[in-house]
């Protein structure tokens, strides 16, 4: 099932992964806003900083094609914005949307990868981030799966009877019947999370997920924090005080 | 010999008006195993997820002594584990470790007790070997297993097993049969296997329209309610 290949890859055991979540998290966050700041020297910033997360991806043990690769799904949303940007004739702009919202994806994406999401959301809950939110988001990322999955058992189940649901769509006279479709879709999903959510209650679930990993921050957390931080800090400065 | 399940008048209803269970009356003794019989819609699942306090109904459940009440709910659901019918729904953590460790998380277990329990649980099993694999890699013999690991985990006195041998193929059932009788909790078996029933149950009760029918042997039940799949084969004419 390639829906749960994150899950898959956060397990793994590189020095990566075995940082603590908070180390990870404000890594990604300080290189986040050293990208987003980032304006005369962006393109070599942004080249800098592709090979240090390049090099991550690496000494994560990730497949760099892969992970690359998925990163380049929020391309679609910044082509546009980009497309507004050439249409008023700022070029500059427009490359540096496409530019910063790729990095931007491959950071959270690196996070998230070598992050299994019940640690991550531990360590959020140790920055203080409000419980309910993290509930939110632990629920969502559990039944956006869910959905997945369904709408590959549909699928699976349109192509079985010589139908298929991207000419369903494409067709307008067929809209009805997408609609349809998308409508039993939700309602397999939702009875589907419902026998999720009954499983997690009869084994004493209360609304909150414990990690079985024990995370404290160690000398090795702060030395990999301060490494990333300086780096990240440091590269620019040189990068801005070259240009 | 008090009961470890008491059930008395159970009462259901859905909120489109569908009465689930109407007045059924259960026990469930130490060391035995029931087997629950009955037709698709005839109120079986139903009544087990009332065992649980997934489901409130209205009579009185006792499980262990405790009622099944809101005040109770989390020593109930140490009590009795469900393992569901669709292995897919009770694994959701990213590794078969931490799935099995999840109930015993619950229960407020430390860190170590709770992977200790897990490990013990996934060798009680024989799922040893795969602690640290994705459970969406099992093929659903492993993942059953896997499952019912996740419920010994929480060491409970009594096993509500749904449709246990759906989905396995038939060396598949019979190793989680053997795997069954090898446990010493009691069991409530919902199940339209009458061969799995056989091995493993003492009694039967059969449901119908949410109330209990019959009750006696698996084989009284089976030849009461014909409830059996042998087709019988009439002689075919021949056309000279």
């Amino acid at each position: 099932m390639h829906h749960v290949v994150l899950d898959r890859w956060g397990c793994g055991l590189s020095p990566v992964h075995r940082r603590d979540p908070r180390a990870k998290m404000l890594a990604a966050l300080i290189f986040l806003v050293a990208l987003a700041t980032s304006h005369q020297s962006y393109l070599a910033v942004s080249a800098v900083y592709f090979a240090l997360l390049v090099t991550a991806i690496f000494a994560a043990g990730l497949p760099p094609a892969a992970v690359l690769r998925r990163a380049a799904l929020v391309l679609p949303f910044s082509l546009v914005f980009a497309a507004m940007s050439v249409a008023s004739g700022d070029t500059t702009r427009a490359i540096s949307l496409v530019v910063k919202s790729y990095l931007s994806a491959l950071v959270v994406l690196v996070l998230v990868s070598t992050t299994p999401l019940p640690q991550l959301l531990g360590g959020l809950e140790r920055t203080a981030v409000p419980r309910f939110l993290l509930l939110v988001v632990q629920f969502l990322y559990r039944y956006l799966f869910v959905i997945s999955e369904e709408a590959q058992h549909m699928r699976a189940a349109a192509a079985a009877k010589g139908g298929s649901m991207g000419r369903v769509i494409s067709r307008r006279r067929h809209f009805g019947a997408a609609a349809g479709a998308v409508g039993v879709l939700f309602a397999r999903s939702y009875a589907r999370a419902e026998a999720i959510h009954l499983a997690m209650l009869a084994r004493g679930f209360a609304g909150h997920f414990r990690p079985l990993a024990k995370s404290s921050f160690r000398k090795l957390d702060a030395a990999f924090l301060a490494g990333a931080v300086a780096a990240i800090v440091l590269l620019r400065a040189a990068i801005e005080a070259w240009t | 010999m008090d009961a470890l399940i008491d059930v008395r008048s159970l009462c259901f209803r859905y909120d489109d008006g569908t009465v689930a269970l109407d007045g059924v009356d259960f026990q469930l003794y130490p060391g035995e195993t029931v087997a629950i019989f009955g037709a698709n819609g005839s109120g079986k699942t139903t009544f087990v997820l009332h065992l649980n306090g997934l489901l409130m109904g209205g009579g009185a459940i006792t499980i262990c002594g405790n009622a099944v009440n809101k005040q109770n709910l989390s020593r109930v659901r140490e009590k009795v584990g469900v393992v569901f019918q669709d292995s897919e729904m009770q694994l959701f953590m990213p590794t078969v470790l931490e799935d099995v460790a999840f109930g015993p998380l619950n229960l407020g277990l430390s860190r170590e007790e709770a992977s200790e329990r897990a490990l013990e649980a996934l060798k009680q099993v024989g799922m040893s070997g795969c602690a640290a694999r994705a459970p969406y890699h099992l093929s659903a013999g492993e993942k059953k297993r896997v499952a019912v690991a996740g419920i010994l985990a929480m060491r409970p006195e009594i096993l509500v097993l749904d449709e246990p041998t759906t989905f396995l193929d038939p060396p598949g059932q019979r190793s989680l049969i053997e795997l069954f009788e090898s446990l010493p909790q009691a069991k409530i078996l919902v199940t339209h296997d009458v061969e799995c029933a056989r091995a493993l149950a003492h009694r039967a009760v059969f449901f119908e329209k949410g109330r209990i029918r019959g009750e006696g042997s698996v084989e009284d039940i089976v030849a009461r309610f014909n409830w059996d799949r042998t087709v019988i084969r009439r002689p075919t004419s021949s056309r000279h």
